[in-house]
């Protein structure tokens, strides 16, 4: 394995841009919830947190510049606790 | 009988004597993994020998209708504090923590895991959560009666002290993380020159897909209990439909980490049995790839199937239909280690000792426990025997007479070369024959009472029930008689025993090719593999 030590600088204008991109989303779950989705509204909710997280682990975390061993793991975790909340959603979203 | 102990020690060898400590401290703080795993054994064998006794107790007070020696609330906190003690303190530990530590760092030719301190932290943190588990039985509103599955809203809401035994649960539950995590780095980077992937003994494959599910599915235990803490202590409401919580999301959350936790409980069995079925049939494992890959397998669909603990729970239908279906998919892997284990025995030169004895009842066990599992999987027959003692009868057949029987085989198999002396025969024999006809009796006879309607976890029955109930009482005491049998011929075997060296039972895993008992740092001189695990024409 690989360590990359380097420190990677990330320019201010990605920081301010994720930041904004990070408002416009809660913005849109907020938005989300005035429409009537029935059972998906949970879904559209955790798809848009998804993303948000998603930006935060890449950018804010340094994720994206990492090995890619770190981020296999990562994303078998993620994968991994993806698949236990969508098969809890066939019994949440059907009851 | 001290100083008998230490004589023995001394004259014993190996990493019994060549660090040159003694004393406790040179156990306690020992790095080496054949301490830990030491350690690990007589500790989870204690917690194993405890609610051994718990259950004796509660088999005698379902002996007859009516109160035969306790009543309602102490049966209740009884099976709690034996399953507690089983499942967390026992059976999740014992193997890998027992013989995992012994034995697979040998297997794979390494001087020892890859984090020996971690490895002794994480004895330390289920020592700790023990301790913290033995508290709550005696403090507070007295030992937990809610069960060993800690189902909410009465977790929630009952005076005895649940906080304190969860929080030891969640204390043990990092020592488990920590053990995986270990077990696959060193897989990873510790083999010998030439112990490619497709070398490996059987059992460090399933010890490798045990740790995966330790890694991955033991944090979701934790989070869940620190719940039902913030439940009991902060009123949260998560689960409690009057403040708008969902109950059932528990049962998820629950059954999303113990059902995986079933296949870190009876994965490492299967892996000793590939290890000990070849060994006494002198013939190579049938199928070495698909036992380990079906290993692989379980450990992942296995993670996906914990929904069938809830079909009767007012879960939507649709799950039901999905959790059913993948079921009896995890059945197709486990069926595929059955065959292959039959397939080595067919035209095998087969030895009965006593290691192959408990191997070989461990398939037929495990196969009844795993097709009257299949019974519980299909939704529709689930709803009859839901909640009844055919489930505790299927439970006990999978992990006693699965996970259970393995571990008396491994400590029949093994444990003479960690000690360099070994058990008798003959006595070891009888105490096989008596607790397979008790177990037998007593959990098969529980079965029979599950089809009959006889619900689990109640201190009292319908007499239709009694003449039954009675049988599997007799049953318990059958194989008690042949556990303690068995204990007293190890124990006295071991200590003073006949001497046991080389290689008796003609192994081609790495461990017989060393010293025994093995030294500090398992080998004089790093091996080199050159053949298979199973491939028995080196010696022949």
């Amino acid at each position: 394995m690989t360590m990359n030590e380097q420190h990677h600088t990330i320019s201010y204008k990605s920081l301010t841009g994720t930041w904004v991109a990070l408002v416009a989303l809660t913005a849109l779950t907020v938005a989300a919830t005035r429409l009537d989705l029935g059972g998906y509204k949970v879904l559209t909710a955790l798809t848009i947190a998804c993303i948000k997280a998603g930006l935060v682990i890449a950018i804010f975390m340094h994720m994206k510049y990492e090995g890619r061993l770190l981020r296999w793991l990562l994303f078998l975790a993620l994968v991994t606790l993806a698949i236990f909340i969508g098969l809890t959603f066939f019994d949440v979203l059907y009851r | 009988m001290t100083s008998n102990v230490q004589r023995s020690d001394a004259t014993r060898g190996g990493f019994w004597s060549d660090s040159g400590k003694t004393g406790l401290t040179s156990w306690i703080f020992s790095t080496d993994h054949k301490r830990i795993g030491l350690l690990y054994l007589f500790s989870t064998f204690s917690f194993f020998l405890v609610a051994v006794v718990l259950g004796l107790l509660l088999r005698i007070e379902l002996m007859a209708p009516g109160r035969t020696i306790m009543g309602p609330q102490t049966y209740n906190a009884i099976f709690t504090v034996h399953g507690v003690m089983m499942i967390f303190l026992f059976i999740i530990p014992g193997f890998p923590g027992a013989f995992g530590n012994l034995v697979m760092p040998i297997q794979i030719g390494a001087r020892d895991v890859f984090f020996p301190r971690l490895n002794l932290l994480s004895w330390w943190l289920y020592i700790i959560g023990a301790a913290i588990i033995l508290t709550s039985l005696f403090t507070g509103g007295g030992p937990p009666d809610t069960g060993w599955t800690f189902y909410v809203p009465f977790s929630a809401r009952t005076g005895t002290n649940v906080s304190l035994a969860v929080f030891g649960v969640f204390v043990v539950g990092f020592s488990s993380i920590l053990t995986g995590l270990n077990f696959v780095t060193t897989i990873h980077r510790l083999r010998c020159e030439g112990m490619t992937w497709g070398r490996l003994p059987l059992f460090v494959w399933s010890l490798y897909a045990t740790a995966w599910v330790q890694i991955l599915a033991t944090p979701i235990l934790a989070i869940t209990l620190v719940l039902v803490m913030a439940e009991r202590l902060l009123g949260t409401g998560l689960f409690e439909p009057a403040q708008g919580g969902d109950p059932l999301m528990y049962q998820h959350l629950f059954w999303i980490y113990s059902h995986p936790a079933v296949y870190i409980m009876i994965l490492p069995a299967m892996g000793v049995i590939s290890d000990i079925i070849p060994v006494f049939s002198r013939k190579p494992i049938f199928g070495y790839k698909m036992i380990a890959f079906s290993s692989l397998a379980i450990a992942a669909f296995g993670s996906l199937v914990w929904g069938h603990h809830m079909f009767t729970s007012g879960m939507s239908d649709t799950a039901i239909l999905v959790f059913s279906f993948l079921t009896f998919v995890v059945a197709i892997p486990s069926a595929i280690k059955v065959f292959n284990w039959i397939s080595t025995l067919y035209k095998g030169s087969i030895s009965l000792d006593a290691p192959m004895l408990f191997a070989l009842s461990f398939i037929l066990l495990f196969s009844i426990g795993g097709l009257s599992g299949l019974i519980l999987g299909a939704a529709a027959t689930d709803v009859h025997v839901h909640d009844t003692h055919f489930v505790v009868g299927h439970f006990h057949y999978v992990i006693f007479g699965g996970s259970g029987f393995a571990f008396f085989a491994s400590m029949h198999y093994w444990l003479p070369k960690f000690f360099g002396r070994r058990y008798a025969e003959k006595p070891a024999v009888i105490a096989w024959v008596l607790m397979f006809t008790g177990f037998n009796v007593m959990y098969f006879t529980m079965q029979v009472l599950g089809m009959e309607g006889m619900p689990r976890r109640y201190y009292d029955y319908l007499p239709e029930f009694a003449n039954l109930n009675l049988v599997a009482t007799i049953g318990s005491w059958i194989l008690v008689t042949g556990l303690v049998i068995m204990l007293v011929n190890l124990f006295r075997g071991l200590l003073w025993g006949e001497p046991f060296e080389g290689n008796p039972w003609g192994g081609a895993t790495l461990e017989w090719s060393t010293a025994t008992p093995p030294p500090t740092e398992n080998f004089a001189e790093d091996p080199v593999v050159t053949h298979g695990p199973y491939d028995f024409t080196q010696q022949d």
